[in-house]
């Protein structure tokens, strides 16, 4: 009885492992099969081209496209043409990671996308199961790439976005170096954590560059009266005022600001940018004010200008920063593969590792070790109710 | 000392927001002994109205203003016949909740009809200037909302003073049953009770458009328990009470933002609550009875 048990339990391990082993079998074929025998190179474009967000997909697979087309035009890489297989996850995080695994069975090399951070969140397990890098081009929270829980990295992806609270990095600089702030004030939205990371973040730069922080206030979602605290803040006469928040907010707050006399500038971060902001605070008290963004296709930069003007000529329509970062996702999955020298998932996740300022539209950028990009930011300025590119920030 | 006085101002225009509101709420507990947790909501239709009006038709904010007092006035009646008057026997607590069926009927309403997101209320309504008087900045919308606010209120004391209508009401809140004997048509009062109500409602809806200049669905919730909290404090069921109470809210949450945290703003606008009805549940203006509330 002991016995037959045992050989029983034998039977069902050997089975076990014949199933795992074959899955690692499986997984080290489609590795070689996508390195050494295809004649081209598959990446998986896993967007969201319809439910809520499919504005965002739908701009990011346009500039993953364009970039594509453009190095296969060129060559190829690795003496090998890329191959998109671009397939929609319909906006819904369980749709991403079936459309993963269904890509992962078409020996791609990478997948870019999707866009948001739920959606990435989704996809990633099965990425890192099957270790297929994943580039994500817009998804912004921080645990995106780190896992909450343990504050490991999650080797298989990336993405080429700074995350949300880098922003109040790159005001901070601005603010010292631009406009010769010698002390600030934060009024940020404390009802989010992304108005508080930015405003931690702005803090620890903007003191380190010597400067003062007079005061840190705050406001939440729905406040509408700002005046009781803009009045305290008028008194303590700052250089400059960082509000991180979002427009519902910060536009009142602003034309409440301008009607008490205060005239200093005032920053923020992309939460700003709403054609509501205009209609709400009025063109004239937005003067003066400031916002970080990822890219403007307003950039000067020649790399960005020939961008804009290869995805009008395709699209007809303005590149957004969506489409800026699915190019800059393809750009820097060649680059890897480049480094890499065959393509091959396991060695292009640790080529992408090892990436230093690579040259992207939206940037140069370096991967730290929680795969965040190192990269620059642009400034955008209101100027009678339109936005201005001012500068390109590179920390 | 300058700084102050701006605060002062502040908290003027903030509280005269607030006892506009707070009316509404004290007159219809005054009269049913019912909170009117829809009261907030009406103000957010008063708001929306005043956009309509000043938008798609064209007029100019005072023709707004009364387009949405009257507006809600009828909706005020509509609200008390349809959902308050079947229950107007039934117990209090009955009433509270289809009160806050009311108000989340008439949120859900508007987002059905017009989407959640905010509108903008068009600039050319009410083009500002400012004053500088002695290094204060006081703006045309300061004055416009303390004036018309206090306009307001003088004419309902007037009403309820010197008319006869506002004797009937001053009767049917004293005893019911007693103002039915001596011929008072009560359902006719607590119309009334309730148009004046919503239309002070509406005055406020359209001064917070104005002031804020922008309008949405949920606008209602946080001024409706705001001035809730600033009736409780006059005294509910009293109007001189939830006149002083809205003021004091208003320079209290002023203070509170300028001279402490201004996080701790609504944490001190409820801590007022539940003090009051700690210490003195009738209010500043009540007198204590021993059995209210």
């Amino acid at each position: 009885m002991k016995v037959g048990r045992r050989v029983a339990m034998l039977v069902i391990m050997l089975f076990l492992l014949g199933i795992v082993a074959g899955c690692g079998g499986g997984a080290q074929q489609t590795g070689e099969k996508a390195g050494d025998t295809a004649d081209t190179i598959n990446v998986g474009i896993n967007v969201e081209l319809s439910g809520g967000v499919a504005s965002y997909g739908t701009n990011a697979r346009d500039g993953a496209i364009l970039a594509i087309e453009e190095i296969n035009k060129a060559g190829g890489v690795l003496g090998k043409q890329i191959k998109p297989i671009e397939r929609d996850c319909k906006s819904i995080a369980d749709e991403a990671m079936s459309v993963s695994a269904a890509l992962i069975s078409e020996n791609i090399v990478a997948q870019i996308g999707p866009l948001t951070s739920g959606n990435v969140a989704g996809s990633t397990p099965i990425m890192m199961e099957n270790k297929v890098p994943l580039i994500a081009p817009a998804a912004t929270a921080a645990n995106v790439t780190v896992d909450d829980k343990t504050g490991k990295t999650k080797d298989y992806i990336f993405r080429v976005c700074f995350i949300d609270p880098f922003q109040g990095t790159l005001m901070a600089q601005f603010a010292a170096d631009n406009l010769n702030a010698k002390n600030a004030v934060i009024y940020c939205d404390n009802s989010s954590d992304y108005g508080k990371g930015l405003a931690q973040y702005f803090e620890k730069t903007f003191t380190e560059k010597g400067g003062v922080i007079l005061a840190k206030e705050g406001f939440v979602k729905d406040d509408r009266d700002f005046r009781a605290t803009l009045t305290k803040i008028k008194s303590l006469n700052p250089d400059f005022i960082y509000v991180p928040g979002y427009y519902q907010e910060v536009a009142p707050l602003i034309k409440q600001a301008r009607e008490l006399g205060i005239t200093v500038p005032i920053g923020g971060c992309d939460g700003w940018d709403s054609p509501d902001m205009v209609s709400v605070a009025g063109p004239e008290a937005l003067n003066n004010t400031y916002f970080t963004n990822h890219y403007s296709s307003q950039d000067k930069d020649p790399k960005v200008v020939k961008f804009v003007e290869a995805f009008k000529a395709k699209y007809n329509k303005d590149p957004d920063a969506f489409a800026a970062l699915g190019y800059d996702s393809v750009q820097i999955m060649v680059q890897g593969l480049k480094d890499a020298g065959e393509a091959d998932p396991v060695k292009l996740k640790e080529a992408l590792e090892k990436i230093k300022d690579f040259e992207g539209v939206t940037g140069k950028m370096s991967i730290d070790d929680q795969h965040n990009p190192v990269k620059a930011g642009v400034i955008i300025e209101f100027k009678d109710g339109k936005q201005v590119m001012n500068t390109r920030i590179q920390p | 000392m300058h700084e102050f006085t701006q605060q002062i101002v502040n908290g003027l225009s903030l509280g005269a927001i607030y006892a506009l509101i707070a009316l509404g709420y004290t007159m219809v507990y005054g009269i049913i002994k019912l909170i009117n947790f829809a009261h907030g909501d009406i103000m957010m239709v008063g708001a929306f109205v005043g956009y309509f009006s000043l938008t798609l038709l064209g007029t100019n904010i005072f023709v707004a203003m009364v387009t949405a007092m009257l507006t809600c006035a009828v909706l005020g009646v509509l609200i008390e016949k349809i959902a308050y008057r079947p229950l107007r026997n039934s117990t209090r607590i009955a009433a509270l909740i289809t009160a806050i069926g009311v108000s989340l009927f008439l949120e859900y309403t508007v987002i059905f009809l017009l989407g959640p997101s905010q509108k903008v209320f068009p600039a050319s309504a009410f083009p500002l200037k400012a004053y500088n008087v002695g290094g204060l900045s006081i703006l045309n919308k300061d004055v416009f909302v303390f004036v018309s606010a206090v306009v307001l209120m003088l004419i309902l004391q007037y009403i309820i003073k010197w008319t006869k209508t506002g004797k009937a009401m001053r009767a049917v809140s004293l005893d019911r049953e007693a103002a039915l004997l001596m011929g008072i048509s009560v359902d006719k009062t607590i119309s009334i009770t309730f148009a004046i109500g919503s239309a002070l409602a509406a005055a406020a809806g359209v001064m917070v458009g104005v002031y804020y200049n922008t309008v949405n669905p949920l606008m209602g919730i946080i001024p409706g328990l705001k001035a809730f909290v600033a009736a409780v404090l006059g005294g509910i069921g009293i109007i001189p009470g939830a006149m002083v109470g809205g003021f004091v809210m208003g320079i209290l949450e002023t203070m509170v933002s300028g001279y402490g945290n201004s996080l701790y703003r609504d944490a001190v606008a409820f801590g007022v609550l539940i003090l009051i009805l700690l210490i003195k549940p009738s209010g500043i203006f009540g007198e204590d009875t021993g059995e209210k509330v």
